[in-house]
């Protein structure tokens, strides 16, 4: 077994928040030069980017995750990671179930078009991808549990659209594989005032809108290679898998 | 006031947790931050809130609000139901946006003080 370096919080171009040099392929040569083994792309609700990326990942050597950082009911933001781009198309039917009816001002909140490797625009998605679903916390982690995903609360530590901040504590029984901390917050000082995330696998990641964020907050895992399994099995600290401590 | 004189003069609907329906209201507080609620709401507030997650009713005991007001037509999830009831969390439930709800709970407490004083 080997140390891989995961970046679990990467959006892309269709995120409406994320600059527009958020490009597959720039995505893809900043992971690479920043060394990492693992990415996982988490557009707001969306999953429409994953195929493409997870394409040209393999093609650079890079395993890229197919995920999506939904924004559940209670406007707390998660992140799942799913094992095929199969998996997380059928996840977005489910997110597409439960998505509010309001449109995208791109003048207000950015754009949101899907592109190609090339980076043309095939369209745009017409719907506010950053509005709350339908759907509540425990039904999104026990869909996500069930399809055999990674369930993890993005940036508890947020004073915003975080569990932590709008939910005050994590919830008994939630089915939840890890939870993230931002890629600035001081993990110590945060474990002293909030104990109860002692309990969990904790990760980080660099919640990247834009190139030059790619990797500026990852997570060491110990694993025997980069599959599914693994990184699951690394999330669960079995078999001498496992998700090395944070430094700070 | 108590929890059963406000839902009756306001119209709100009383869901689940109807023991609680005798205690009393000292003031009411807004917000659907859960953790802002935690921070700064006083015992027996009438908390108005969007949030319907199960979490509300561990902030409402914690804190010892008198109970939860659910607004623009929000219904406490099933998990929030079952556990209100056993719990004796009182929460109520409006077609009222939160302003307005809040605008004639105010009222009403303020009335209602300026008779008592």
């Amino acid at each position: 077994m080997r140390t891989f370096k995961a970046d679990f919080h990467v959006h892309t171009v269709l995120s409406p928040c994320a600059s527009l040099d958020m490009a597959p392929v720039k995505i893809i040569e900043k992971a690479v030069a920043e060394k990492i083994d693992i990415l996982a792309i988490t557009d707001h609700n969306s999953t429409l980017h994953c195929k493409l990326m997870c394409k040209l990942g393999k093609e650079a050597g890079i395993k890229v995750l197919p995920g999506v950082e939904i924004t559940t009911k209670e406007e707390v933001h998660c992140l799942a990671f799913f094992e095929t781009v199969e998996t997380a198309n059928i996840f977005q039917q489910i997110i597409e179930k439960h998505k509010p009816d309001i449109p995208n001002r791109k003048e207000i909140f950015g754009y949101q078009p899907v592109v190609d490797r090339d980076e043309n625009i095939l369209y745009e998605v017409d719907w506010l991808l950053i509005s709350a679903l339908s759907l509540n916390l425990g039904e999104a982690a026990e869909i996500v549990s069930m399809m055999n995903g990674i369930f993890v609360p993005a940036h508890i530590d947020r004073p915003s659209n975080s569990l932590l901040a709008n939910l005050g504590f994590i919830p008994d029984n939630l089915k939840i594989d890890a939870v993230e901390i931002s890629k600035s917050i001081d993990f110590n000082a945060l474990l002293m005032k909030t104990p109860e995330i002692a309990r969990y696998t904790v990760i980080r990641g660099s919640d990247a809108h834009c190139i030059e964020d790619i990797g500026s907050g990852f997570t060491m895992l110990y694993i025997e290679n980069d599959d599914f399994d693994e990184i699951k099995m690394a999330f669960a600290a079995e078999a001498g898998r496992k998700v090395m401590a944070l430094k700070k | 006031m108590n929890i059963a004189e406000i839902a009756d003069r306001l119209n709100f609907e009383i869901v689940c947790g109807s023991t609680g329906k005798n205690n009393m209201v000292t003031w009411g507080y807004t917000s659907d931050m859960l953790s802002n609620v935690m921070g700064n709401a006083s015992e027996g507030n009438l908390w108005i809130t969007m949030q319907s997650h199960k979490n509300i009713l561990a902030v409402a005991l914690l804190k010892e609000l008198s109970g939860i007001v659910l607004v623009n037509g929000h219904r406490p999830d099933t998990e929030t139901v079952t556990q209100a009831e056993k719990e004796g969390v009182v929460i109520l439930a409006t077609d009222l946006p939160a302003f307005e709800t809040a605008g004639r709970l105010y009222q009403l407490l303020k009335e209602n003080e300026d008779i008592q004083s």
